[in-house]
């Protein structure tokens, strides 16, 4: 038990202490590298509880796809961080609302399990124990079994987000070249080489 | 004491001395394909390749890997110190950690986890980082463009490769890598009435798949004919531009390490890993890892054989192959072997 302990309070550390450098680091390339530092510790602390899935799904989804972004954003866009730093002062009350309403659901939540350890048995499909079931499989069981619906409903209003962004950043361009692959796979030596005879002396 | 030391100090010792073994055997194994690339790139061009440090130029690669020791590291004055030597570092590392999880036989894995598939995946998806991170910290135009495209092309080649491996998935029953080789014990050929063969391996059931993971795994790993973010007659050596000596020695391993994953990933989820090709006493008595050796090297043969024949994508190209082409096929086959499963009750 020792060991998961140092290695709980070594993942526990370093996320918040890195999560503070997000906010603190003045490069904004550092803050999405100490974000990354944050997402890496929280798929260790996900392994040291036994929800392996959810740490690897963390990793892939979050640190290979979702920093990534941020981090091409970061690096493309010529924003004057200096001048968005400015304001800091003015904008710390909305700051602190947002994070009181977070902490005060955090300990709701943390509050009610520990008052009363039965309220886990009570979940209308609970998740059995590792050694019967691995996570992957019983998280497969309540996403696609019990709460198909939702789980369908949820993919479906990412499917019109996503659509709602293709359909704001298209601009379909007229006047420029098109390169259409299955036309210029589809040419024969018939459609494509004219063989001319040329007169000597006349040219074409 | 006594208990501390035989439930924590000797597995750390095996683990360690186990990924020490691994590691060396690794580099040894990159050291040589490096110069089988270069070998068989020069045979395809009727030229005789590396061929004067040792017999055949069989040291060249310890040559090189000296000479790159050797050098002097600069760093360029503008870029960012930390970040420009981080991104190196990153590379080799992750490229490295992923092999904890590969079985090269049977039980022979140093960390046989439920999870593997996907740990597999998640790391290989972190090695873009590396190039991104050295792409930016050398404060200079050309690697930038070379990050921003490699980021661009390695998110989307992972998506048709994350699509393969859940069709393989969907066979297997299961994410560990031993039960995705042990699965490839039965198959087509045994349904048909056959022995255990070559004929039962997922590369034949599951075979626009088998080929759609090989292209992008060329993709993901940065290899001709996409390596784009390197692409010397536009951008001289794309992120690597102002890398020399160690620094630039490391990208190259972490890269070489990064193509013999994918080979031996092609080998576990398509090529049957270690089973032998036929169930021939003859066969059966030679080690798995040999197979597996052999296999995987016979994927690098067909990686170095592409890098010799096809030309260089355009990038427009390679995004239309991935996005438009890739994705939908994997797509529809997801859904095409889910409905098969389903419908034939051959679900493992």
């Amino acid at each position: 038990m020792g060991l998961q302990a140092l290695f709980f309070y070594l993942f526990a550390f370093v996320a918040v202490a890195s999560a503070f450098m997000v906010i603190a680091a003045k490069n904004p390339v550092y803050s999405v590298l100490f974000l990354i530092v944050t997402f890496f510790n929280a798929a260790g602390l996900f392994l040291l509880t036994g929800a392996e899935f959810l740490a690897m799904i963390l990793l892939v989804v979050y640190v290979g796809a979702v920093a990534v972004l941020f981090l091409f954003v970061v690096m493309m866009l010529d924003v004057d961080f200096a001048a968005l730093r400015s304001g800091i002062i003015e904008h710390a009350p909305v700051g602190a609302l947002v994070g009181l309403v977070l902490a005060v659901e955090l300990i709701v939540v943390i509050g009610g399990s520990t008052l009363s350890p039965e309220i886990a048995t009570h979940a209308a499909h609970p998740i059995p124990p590792i050694s019967e079931r691995t996570n992957t499989a019983a998280l497969g069981d309540v996403l696609y079994t019990n709460y198909v619906y939702f789980f369908q409903i949820a993919g479906l209003v990412l499917l019109v987000a996503m659509i709602g962004a293709i359909v704001l950043t298209l601009r379909h361009r007229e006047n420029i070249k098109r390169q259409d692959i299955s036309v210029q796979v589809a040419r024969t030596p018939e459609t494509a080489v004219e063989v001319i005879k040329v007169k000597p002396g006349q040219g074409l | 004491m006594d208990a501390f030391i035989s439930s924590y100090v000797w597995p750390a010792v095996i683990m360690i001395g186990q990924s020490l073994l691994l590691l060396v055997a690794l580099l040894l194994f990159v050291a040589y394909i490096l110069l089988a690339d270069r070998k068989i790139w020069a045979a395809v061009q009727l030229r005789r390749g590396p061929n004067v440090v040792g017999p055949w130029g069989l040291f060249q690669s310890f040559a090189d890997l000296l000479k790159f020791v050797f050098k002097e590291p600069v760093i360029p004055a503008t870029a960012n110190k930390a970040i420009f030597l981080l991104a190196p570092l990153v590379s080799v590392t992750l490229a490295l950690a992923t092999w904890a999880v590969i079985p090269l036989n049977e039980n022979w894995v140093i960390a046989n986890i439920n999870v593997g598939i996907l740990y597999v995946f998640a790391i290989s998806s972190l090695e873009v980082y590396g190039i991104i991170m050295g792409g930016w910290a050398s404060n200079s135009k050309y690697p930038f463009l070379g990050a921003l495209r490699s980021a661009a092309q390695m998110v989307s080649y992972e998506v048709s490769i994350g699509f393969v491996i859940v069709t393989v998935l969907l066979c297997v029953g299961s994410l560990n890598l031993t039960d995705i080789v042990n699965s490839q014990r039965d198959g087509i050929g045994t349904m048909i009435g056959l022995p255990g063969s070559f004929l039962d391996w997922h590369w034949l059931a599951l075979f626009p798949m088998f080929v759609i993971f090989f292209i992008s795994a060329l993709a993901e790993t940065n290899r001709p004919p996409f390596d784009l973010p390197e692409a010397e007659s536009e951008l001289v050596a794309g992120f690597m531009v102002e890398y020399g000596s160690t620094p630039y020695m490391m990208f190259m391993l972490g890269e070489y390490a990064a193509i013999c994953l994918m080979c031996a990933l092609t080998t576990i989820l398509f090529l049957g890993g270690w089973l032998p090709p036929i169930d021939f006493w003859l066969f059966n008595w030679v080690p798995g890892i040999v197979w597996f050796i052999l296999k995987a090297g016979f994927v690098f043969f067909m990686f170095a054989m592409v890098k010799a024949f096809v030309p260089r994508y355009r990038y427009d190209q390679l995004m239309r192959l991935g996005w438009k082409v890739f994705l939908p096929i994997s797509l529809a086959m997801v859904v095409i072997v889910a409905f098969v499963l389903k419908l034939t009750g051959w679900t493992a």
